[in-house]
C-alpha cells in the first residue's frame, strides 16, 4: 500500500513536520510531535483518506458551516491533517499573545484618554489622527471594568527557523473562532483513533470564557446582566459564527432592528415586551453600529446606542474605535509600545516592516517592489495585498503610483516564507503554507488564550495568501496535552490493578416473553417432531 | 384492547426510547473520551457499563471504548444494547402488527433490516446519528399519526417510563465516575438539553443548575420529572388514580418518586445522587411491573401441569 507521506518533499520553507528547509539533510529525524500522527495516517490508503475528507465536508454542509464567497454558500474547507503544537511551543506562543493584548489594551486606553504615549514621544500624533479607525466619537466611552479588547485574534506565522512572528493584530471584531470549535468536533468524529492516542487540549471552554468576559464588562450595579450578540444578519459571511456563539453562550442573537433606545437605556423587542440589554457583543463594524454617530444610512445598527454607552448604561464589546490599535502602521510600533507600557521585552517579534512615510524607506521599497509584499494599513481578509514576486508588471506599476500618492495607507514587508504543514493534495500529503490565529479573551483580570487557534492553509501549491476569501482552507490545531498514559503506566508497576469501587446500576427491564426460544415460540411455529413449517403462512397463524 | 397487544405496544415504546437514549449517552461519553486528555479511559468505560446495568467486565485488562460499543451498541442478543433494543422493538411491533399503523411498522421493520449494514458500515458517530434519526421517525409517527386512544397511551407510557429511567442513569454517570466523569455540559448535550438549558439559564452554567434542569425542569421533555409526569398522565387516562383502594399501583409508585424529587431541596438530592437515581430506576422498574400485573395479565403461567 502506498504511504501517504511517500516522497514528502523538503519545500522552500520551514516545515513543521520535518523541521527542515530545502537543502537540509533529509535523513535527520522528523519532529516528535508528528510521530503519532504519521504512524496513524501512514496506515490509511489514499481512498480511505479521501473518504474521511469527504466525511468532513459532508458534516460541514450538514452543520451549515459555510462561508459566503460572492453570494454562494460553500463548506469551509477543512483539511483532514491536523497541525500539532507541543506543550513547549504553545508555552512560548500563548504568553506572547497575551502580552500583546495587554499592551494594546493599555494603548487604547491611552489613545482615548490623555495620549501620554504621544507626549512621551513613543508614537507621532499623526499616526493616531490619520488612522481611518480612530473615532473621536469613542472618547469617553469605557466599560465599567475598563476592558476594550474582550476578544483579540493575533495572527502569527513562523519564520525560516520555526520562530514565531506576529503578522497582524485584530482587536476590532476578529472572526474565525467558530471554525476552531466546529473543526474540533468534526475531527474528533472522523479521526477517533488519533484523539485516543494523542491527548489534545480541549477548546470547548471558549464560549464560557467569552461569556464570563462579557459579563465582567457589564455596567456597574447590574446584578444579572443581559448579554446579547449583535449580528448584521443572516447574509453576513460570518453569520454561522454569530449564531454558534450565541447558542453556546445561551444568549439572544439580535439584529440592529431588534434593539431600540429609550430613556438612556437599550432594550430589545420580545414577545413579553421590552427587555433591557446590558452587554452587547457586537459583530457589526464601527461605521454601521449607530447611524446617529456614524454612517447615517446604516440599517444594521441601533440609533442612539453610543449615547447610552457614554452614559455607562450599556457595555459594547469590543469597544468602538479599537481599529486604531490594529492599524498596520501602528503594528510597527507595537514592540516599542510593549516596552513602554509593560516594561517588558516583546516575547514574539514582528515581521520586519518598512514605514513608507519615511522617505528613505519609501524609495528603497519603490526600488525593490518586485521582491516585497505591500499591504493596505486598514485592510482585512487579504484584500489589496500585492505580493511582488507574483505580481505582473502592470500591477507593480500601479502599486508604485498608489504608494507614492498615499504612503500613510501602505506598509511593505519582505516576502515571508510561511511555514508549511502536511496537507492532503490529491492522493498524497504535501507541504502547504499556513498561518495561525490564536484567540485571546480578556475578562479584566486575566488574558486567556484558547489552546490552539485557527490555522488557515493555502490549498494551492506555493500560494502564500491563506484567507478563506482567497481559496484558503483551515486545519484543526492541536496543542498536545500531558499524556494520560504516563500516569497509568506508573501505576501499573505497582502490581495488579485494583478494581475501582463501582456502583452497579440496576439491570434494564426486558419484555418477559423475550426469553430466547420459549416453549410458546416452539409451539407457535408448529414444527414439532420433524414437521416443516408451513410455507404459506410464515408468521404465527394460530394461538 | 387485548392485553397481549397492549403489552407489545408498551414495549415498543420502551425499546425505541432505550435505543435512542443509549445512543445519546454513548455518543457523548465516547466523544468525551476522545476530546479530553485527562479522562482515565478504563475507569470511565467501566463506570459507563455499570451505570447502564451491563454485567461488570472481568477485572484485569483495560476496558476500551470498543468494548463498550460492542456491549451497549452492537450486541443484538442483549436488549439493553442499541441493536438489541431495536430488534426487540421490531419483534414487539410484529406481535401487534394488526394494531399499529403501517407507517410505524415499516419504520421499525426497515430499521431492523438496515441494522446489520449500519453496524458494519457506519462509524460510531454516524451509527448514533442514524439511531437517533430512526427513533425520531418512530416518535414522530407515533405523535402525528396515532389517535389518542389506548394504542397511543401504551406506546407513550412505555416511552415515558423508559425515558425517566434512562435520564436517571445518565445523571448517575456524573456522580459515579467522580472526577473523571463527564461534565454536566456533556450530560446536557447527550440528551439534547444543552441548548435548552443555556437558554433557560442564560449561559450561567453551574452544576447545581444543570442537575436541577435534568431532574426537575417542568418544560423539558427529557427531564426526569417531566417524563414521570407524562407516564402518570397516561396511567390516569387509563383510569388509574381515581380509586381510593389501598393496593399499590403504578401511578402511586411514580407519583411518590416524582414528589420525592420535586419537593425536596436540590442540594439534598445532590448529596447522594447515585442512590437517588437508583431510587428512580427502581421505581420505574416496579411501575413497569405494576403495569404488567394490572393490564397485561398473562395465561402463560397457568400451566396445565407442565412445569416450566
Amino acid at each position: 500500500m502506498a504511504d501517504l507521506f511517500e516522497g514528502y518533499p523538503a519545500g522552500t520553507a520551514w516545515d513543521e513536520m520535518t523541521g527542515l528547509v530545502d537543502g537540509d539533510d533529509a535523513d535527520s529525524p522528523w519532529r516528535s510531535q508528528y510521530a503519532q500522527l504519521r504512524a496513524t495516517m501512514a496506515h490509511l490508503s489514499p481512498q480511505e483518506m479521501r473518504a474521511r475528507g469527504d466525511a468532513l465536508a459532508r458534516s460541514y454542509l450538514a452543520q451549515g458551516v459555510t462561508f459566503d464567497i460572492g453570494g454562494e454558500e460553500r463548506p469551509f474547507p477543512l483539511d483532514p491533517v491536523p497541525r500539532v503544537l507541543d506543550t513547549q511551543e504553545w508555552n512560548t506562543l500563548a504568553p506572547g499573545v497575551a502580552q500583546r493584548v495587554r499592551a494594546l489594551e493599555k494603548l487604547l486606553d491611552d489613545i482615548y484618554g490623555r495620549q501620554k504615549v504621544v507626549t512621551d514621544g513613543v508614537i507621532p500624533r499623526a499616526l493616531i489622527t490619520s488612522s481611518a479607525h480612530f473615532h473621536r466619537q469613542a472618547k469617553g466611552i469605557v466599560n465599567a471594568n475598563g476592558v476594550r479588547v474582550q476578544v483579540a485574534g493575533i495572527d502569527v506565522i513562523r519564520d525560516d527557523e520555526g520562530g514565531w512572528r506576529v503578522l497582524e493584530d485584530n482587536v476590532r471584531v476578529p472572526s474565525g473562532v467558530s471554525y476552531v470549535l466546529s473543526n474540533r468536533r468534526s475531527m474528533a468524529q472522523t479521526f477517533p483513533e488519533l484523539f485516543s492516542s494523542m491527548r489534545v487540549r480541549p477548546v470547548a471552554d471558549y464560549p464560557r470564557r467569552l461569556l464570563a468576559a462579557l459579563t465582567a464588562a457589564a455596567p456597574n450595579g447590574v446584578d444579572d446582566p443581559v448579554v446579547v450578540v449583535l449580528t448584521p444578519g443572516v447574509y453576513n459571511s460570518a453569520y454561522f459564527e454569530h449564531s454558534l456563539l450565541a447558542r453556546l453562550m445561551g444568549v439572544e442573537l439580535v439584529e440592529g432592528r431588534d434593539l431600540f433606545v429609550s430613556g438612556g437605556r437599550v432594550y430589545m423587542r420580545t414577545t413579553e415586551g421590552r427587555r433591557r440589554v446590558d452587554v452587547i457583543y457586537r459583530r457589526v463594524d464601527d461605521e454601521f453600529i449607530d447611524p446617529v454617530a456614524f454612517r447615517q444610512d446604516s440599517l444594521l445598527g441601533c440609533p442612539g446606542l453610543l449615547g447610552v454607552a457614554r452614559l455607562g448604561n450599556v457595555s459594547i464589546a469590543n469597544a468602538i474605535g479599537n481599529g486604531v490599535a490594529d492599524d498596520k502602521l501602528m503594528y510597527t510600533y507595537v514592540p516599542d509600545l510593549i516596552r513602554y507600557y509593560l516594561g517588558e521585552e516583546p516575547l514574539i517579534s514582528n515581521v520586519d516592516t518598512w514605514r513608507l512615510e519615511e522617505p528613505e524607506a519609501l524609495s528603497e521599497v519603490l526600488d525593490r517592489l518586485d521582491e516585497l509584499v505591500v499591504k493596505p494599513v486598514d485592510g482585512s481578509g487579504g484584500k489589496g495585498i500585492i505580493i511582488g514576486p507574483a505580481a505582473s508588471r502592470a500591477e507593480i506599476d500601479e502599486a508604485r503610483t498608489r504608494l507614492r500618492l498615499d504612503p500613510r495607507g501602505w506598509i511593505a514587508q519582505p516576502v515571508v516564507q510561511l511555514s508549511t504543514v502536511p496537507t492532503l493534495a490529491g492522493d498524497r500529503l504535501r507541504p502547504r503554507h499556513v498561518d495561525l490565529r490564536p484567540f485571546a479573551v480578556n475578562d479584566g483580570n486575566d488574558v486567556w488564550v484558547l489552546p490552539g487557534g485557527l490555522t488557515r492553509v493555502a490549498l494551492q501549491e506555493g500560494q502564500l495568501v491563506v484567507n478563506s476569501s482567497q481559496g484558503g482552507g483551515s486545519k484543526d490545531t492541536w496543542v498536545s496535552g500531558p499524556s494520560r498514559w504516563t500516569e497509568e503506566s506508573a501505576e501499573a508497576t505497582d502490581g495488579p490493578r485494583e478494581a475501582p469501587a463501582l456502583r452497579q446500576g440496576p439491570a434494564v427491564d426486558t419484555h418477559p416473553e423475550a426469553r430466547p426460544r420459549s416453549e410458546q415460540h416452539e409451539q407457535q411455529q408448529q414444527t414439532g417432531a420433524g414437521r416443516r413449517p408451513s410455507t404459506a403462512t410464515p408468521e404465527a397463524p394460530t394461538c | 384492547m387485548l392485553s397481549r397487544i397492549a403489552e407489545s405496544l408498551f414495549w415498543v415504546g420502551r425499546y425505541v426510547e432505550r435505543a435512542d437514549d443509549t445512543a445519546r449517552i454513548l455518543d457523548t461519553h465516547l466523544q468525551l473520551l476522545l476530546e479530553d486528555p485527562w479522562v482515565a479511559e478504563d475507569l470511565a468505560c467501566r463506570s459507563l457499563l455499570a451505570v447502564m446495568g451491563a454485567p461488570p467486565p472481568e477485572v484485569g485488562p483495560a476496558v476500551t471504548p470498543a468494548r463498550v460499543m460492542q456491549t451497549l451498541g452492537y450486541d443484538r442478543l442483549n436488549p439493553g444494547s442499541i441493536a438489541g433494543a431495536l430488534d426487540a422493538a421490531r419483534e414487539n411491533a410484529r406481535r401487534a402488527r394488526e394494531t399499529i399503523s403501517t407507517e410505524l411498522w415499516e419504520c421499525l421493520n426497515t430499521t431492523r433490516n438496515d441494522l446489520a449494514s449500519a453496524i458494519a458500515n457506519r462509524t460510531t458517530s454516524e451509527y448514533f446519528a442514524w439511531v437517533r434519526e430512526r427513533a425520531a421517525v418512530a416518535a414522530g409517527i407515533t405523535d402525528s399519526a396515532t389517535s389518542r386512544d389506548q394504542i397511543w397511551t401504551f406506546l407513550v407510557l412505555g416511552r415515558s417510563i423508559e425515558r425517566a429511567d434512562m435520564t436517571a442513569r445518565l445523571v448517575a454517570t456524573r456522580a459515579v465516575a467522580g472526577s473523571s466523569g463527564p461534565s454536566w455540559t456533556t450530560l446536557l448535550r447527550s440528551c439534547g438539553a444543552y441548548e435548552s438549558f443555556l437558554r433557560a439559564y442564560r449561559g450561567s452554567a453551574s452544576d447545581a443548575l444543570a442537575a436541577e434542569f435534568l431532574l426537575l425542569d417542568p418544560l423539558f421533555p427529557r427531564s426526569v420529572v417531566y417524563a414521570l409526569r407524562q407516564a402518570e398522565q397516561c396511567l390516569v387516562s387509563l383510569g388509574e388514580g381515581t380509586d381510593r383502594s389501598s393496593t399499590e399501583s403504578a401511578v402511586r409508585i411514580l407519583g411518590r418518586v416524582r414528589s420525592g424529587l420535586e419537593f425536596r431541596p436540590v442540594g439534598q438530592l445532590l448529596e447522594d445522587l447515585p442512590s437517588e437515581m437508583e431510587e428512580v430506576q427502581r421505581a420505574c422498574s416496579s411501575a413497569s411491573d405494576a403495569v404488567r400485573l394490572r393490564y397485561f395479565p398473562t395465561g402463560a403461567h397457568d400451566d396445565w401441569g407442565v412445569g416450566l
